[in-house]
């Protein structure tokens, strides 16, 4: 099931709705890349609430969206993570190293504005 | 064993229904909170190393006991290559695909008993289980 991408002012919020395929997962990855281009967004909000399993592969795959997008300048922040599934990753071996983290929708919100010098036209 | 179930593995999205199956299985057998997301994570690992290195293969989930404790069992076996070094297979960081080399012993750490038995050109069979705390 395809990630719909919502765009709020400078900001593309990434809103997973189910459990995701690998290729569900890429393509993300290539959408985000396009649509921080095609919007000139600065933020990019992945929110992962309804994800009750990230396994190697997504993993792997949040850190290479936070990384191109960064090369497309702009900032990620994966919102949502589960308690089970924070234990899960830790347990697995694996972080989410280089990508900015907040709580949910609004502390990610929050951080970009922080983070930002555009924040006023946010 | 009537619980018993057996998922084909083929292509990405059979992936996610062998852990949702497995994580339903676990809630059966009595497994609550995190060590259900544990188990669904362990069972993607396994099932996505069978499609990365062998194509397919399948997804045998059932449920144990063991000294009056419930538990899982988990069986992901596949015809492909072959481990040819499973102690290297199992080392952190290792991997002949291009993943991170952390599904086996990632999958080894998330649950209570981890086996494999593989056999260079025949495939490799890989056994877990979890017993409820």
């Amino acid at each position: 099931m395809p990630v719909p991408i919502l765009k709020q002012g400078q900001v593309l919020i990434a809103s997973i709705q189910a459990a995701l395929t690998d290729q569900d997962l890429l393509q993300l990855q290539d959408e985000l890349a396009e649509k921080v281009g095609r919007f000139r967004s600065r933020g990019v909000i992945i929110d992962v609430t309804a994800l009750d399993v990230m396994d190697s592969f997504a993993t792997r795959t949040l850190r290479g969206i936070a990384a191109t997008t960064r090369l497309r300048g702009a900032k990620t922040v994966v919102v949502g993570v589960q308690p089970d599934v924070a234990i899960a990753i830790v347990q697995l071996g694996l972080t989410l190293h280089g990508v900015a983290t907040a709580l949910d929708l609004e502390e990610g919100f929050e951080l970009l504005k922080q983070s930002a010098t555009w924040n006023r036209s946010l | 064993m009537t619980d018993d179930l057996r998922v084909a593995v083929g292509r990405d999205a059979d992936i996610v229904t062998a852990r949702q199956l497995g994580r339903e299985l676990a809630g059966k057998a009595g497994f609550a909170g995190s060590d259900l997301t544990l188990i669904a994570t362990a069972i993607s690992e396994v099932a996505r190393n069978i499609i990365s290195y062998a194509n397919n293969g399948e997804i045998l989930l059932g449920l144990t006991s063991k000294d009056g404790r419930q538990g899982l069992l988990v069986v992901a076996q596949d015809h492909g290559p072959g481990i040819a070094d499973i102690e290297q297979a199992l080392l952190d960081g290792f991997s002949t695909g291009k993943s991170l080399g952390l599904g086996l012993p990632g999958a080894r750490r998330l649950m209570d008993e981890f086996e494999i038995v593989s056999e260079l050109g025949r495939g490799t069979t890989v056994t877990m289980r979890k017993w409820c705390r």
